[in-house]
């Protein structure tokens, strides 16, 4: 690990000027926030962040669960992934955000992570976590050798010819299927910023993840009321019945009315470079009964487009199998 | 590594251990045959070397800032590296080795500790962040004489072999105690994912907790 100097600002302002200067906010950044640490310690102990300047964002408060006038929650950037799952008000709202958040990490790192770090997680690429390797994320134009090699835990929805990595989050998932919008404090000022808007695919330049600039500070997330009777569902299918990354990963949101879909979110995990909404699935459901022959077609417009590789064919299967479950158990509770 | 480190007669500072750490990795990248040959004699001449200053004294240590850590309810005050984490600090400057290191990358518990009443991974800690809390580790729960109920259930479960993963299962175990965590054996495992045992204990873990939590 190299080393690095520490601050600790005593305010929002403080913290953004902290970063402000820094020549990137993305891979590689010289000056990174520090929340829970969860994610940047591991990977600065691996020589993959090396930054010069650590700035603790802890003392900033920017922890709290609040309900929104209109029925939708705000959800501080330091409030810690535990804290946000067991939250009342999220489990009676936002059921889909409270299980998609405890079927990620275990307890231990659940009591560090908060939103804001989990947000920016970065992938478990192998290539990506080991200096020894090339890799176009860590290393620009060095090559991606996870397109000819160890891929069967990467994305075949939004990939590019310089990077096939997952964004491996489960509490992203659920974040975008409801819609969530991240406000960001930056130094022009404050921004918000609709999830969707919030990732960019890897394109040609899969070391830019996200549309954050030098400065900017996630200071909290808002989702907005769903539907009444809306039901959310998320569901994770992976390795091992715990305590591992999906491999496909579906968050639901639904509402049948007389029988018929009346309002439908989809969005997919582990399948993706970035969490992936499924507006196709969405428009398969709308104004469709509530069958097991809908939901598969809803998946099977999903997946469409869905590029396999080596090793990872078998995920696109897998990811219509879960969408379709996911979508039978989200309105079996209707 | 992890056997010269158990025979330094000296406790160093986790600055002179790393830069140990780093020559290591070096020497491991040329060869490890010859380098066994050709580190085991500086090594062990560095190893016997008087450590003039002691770990708390500043100028031993370029670059070490100074951290104070509450742990087991005493306040320490001492001179780290200031990319120790939480657990090299304990185990390497505080002596508190009951909390182990596995992985060191936050995947197997077993440096699990309570920090401010709640069970986090030591590792991913960096010392210099936690001086206003409240740090508890295995040493802080019980006495051989008097031991916490939790270690005493895992004695009489017999819920280990060869006990590297104990100190963290039973910290999470205590800390699971005050989880909203469901009555049976598979909520029990859930909660309990986070602590790997590679000795495959884990119906004996789980009969100790459940014995601890019948009790209440
Ligand atoms: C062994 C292991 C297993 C895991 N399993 C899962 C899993 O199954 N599912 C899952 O979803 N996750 C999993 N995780 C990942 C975990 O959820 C993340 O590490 C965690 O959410 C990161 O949050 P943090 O607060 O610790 O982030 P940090 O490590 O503190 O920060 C991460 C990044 O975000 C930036 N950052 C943090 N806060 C802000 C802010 N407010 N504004 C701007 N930038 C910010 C930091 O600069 C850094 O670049 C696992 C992690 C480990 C170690
Ligand atoms: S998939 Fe992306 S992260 Fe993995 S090696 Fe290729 S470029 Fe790097
Ligand atoms: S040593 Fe910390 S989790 Fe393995
Ligand atoms: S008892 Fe040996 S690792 Fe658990």
């Amino acid at each position: 690990m190299h080393t690095f100097e520490l601050i600790t600002p005593a305010s929002v302002t403080e913290a953004v000027k902290a970063q402000a200067g820094s020549p990137t906010a993305q891979q590689g950044a010289p000056v990174r926030f520090i929340a829970g640490g969860t994610n940047l310690v591991d990977f600065m102990k691996l020589n993959v962040e090396t930054p010069r300047q650590l700035v603790d964002i802890n003392r900033l408060g920017l922890d709290r669960v609040e309900a929104l006038p209109g029925g939708g929650v705000k959800i501080g950037a330091l409030a810690r992934n535990t804290d946000v799952a067991q939250h009342e008000l999220i489990k009676a709202r936002y059921p889909v955000l409270s299980e998609a958040i405890l079927s990620g990490a275990t307890v231990q790192l659940r009591n560090l992570a908060t939103t804001g770090g989990n947000l920016l997680q970065k992938t478990r690429c192998v290539y990506y976590r080991d200096t020894a390797f090339a890799c176009n994320k860590r290393n620009p134009g060095s090559g991606c050798p996870a397109i000819e090699g160890h891929n069967r835990m990467l994305a075949v929805l939004g990939t590019s010819e310089h990077c096939i990595a997952t964004n491996p989050s489960d509490q992203n998932v659920a974040l975008t299927a409801l819609e969530a919008t991240v406000h960001v404090t930056g130094a022009k000022g404050e921004r918000a910023i609709p999830i969707a808007e919030f990732y960019v695919l890897p394109g040609a330049t899969p070391e830019r993840e996200t549309v954050l600039a030098p400065g900017d500070l996630i200071t909290h997330v808002t989702i907005p009321a769903l539907p009444d009777g809306a039901k959310s569902v998320y569901l994770k299918l992976r390795d091992r019945a715990s305590y591992e990354f999906a491999l496909a990963s579906a968050a639901i949101v639904t509402q049948v009315s007389g029988g018929r879909i009346s309002f439908a979110r989809v969005a997919m995990g582990g399948v993706g470079t970035v969490p992936w909404r499924s507006h196709e699935a969405e428009k398969a459901l709308l104004g469709k009964a509530a069958t097991r022959e809908n939901f598969r077609a809803a998946a099977e417009a999903a997946l469409h487009g869905a590029k396999p590789q080596t090793q990872n064919g078998f995920k696109v299967e897998l990811a219509k199998r879960c969408v379709t479950h996911a979508l039978t158990l989200a309105t079996k509770q209707a | 590594m992890a056997p010269i480190d158990e025979k330094d007669p000296q406790p160093l500072t986790s600055l002179e251990r790393i830069s140990r750490r780093v020559f290591l990795t070096r020497a491991g990248a040329a060869g490890v045959a010859t380098a066994t040959a050709a580190v085991a004699a500086p090594l062990s001449a560095q190893a016997q070397a008087p450590t003039a200053a002691a770990p708390t004294e500043a100028a031993a240590v370029p670059g070490a800032v100074p951290v104070t850590l509450k742990v087991n309810g005493s306040t320490h005050r001492v001179m780290v590296d200031p990319r120790a984490t939480v657990l090299d600090t304990l185990r390497e400057t505080l002596s508190l080795t009951g909390t182990k290191k596995g992985c060191d990358h936050g995947q197997c518990g077993a440096c699990t500790v309570h920090l401010n009443g709640r069970r986090v991974n030591s590792c991913l800690l960096f010392a210099t962040m936690h001086q206003n809390d409240e740090i508890t580790t295995i040493e802080g729960i019980g006495t051989p004489e008097k031991l916490h109920p939790m270690q005493a259930a895992f004695v009489q479960e017999d819920g280990y072999q060869c006990g590297y993963c104990t100190s963290g299962q039973i910290m999470s175990a205590v800390a699971l105690l005050k989880e909203p965590v469901g009555a049976d054996d598979a909520s029990v495992r859930e909660a309990l994912s986070g602590n790997i045992c590679r000795c495959g204990a884990y119906p004996n873990i789980v009969a100790a907790v459940q014995a601890v939590r019948h009790m209440a």
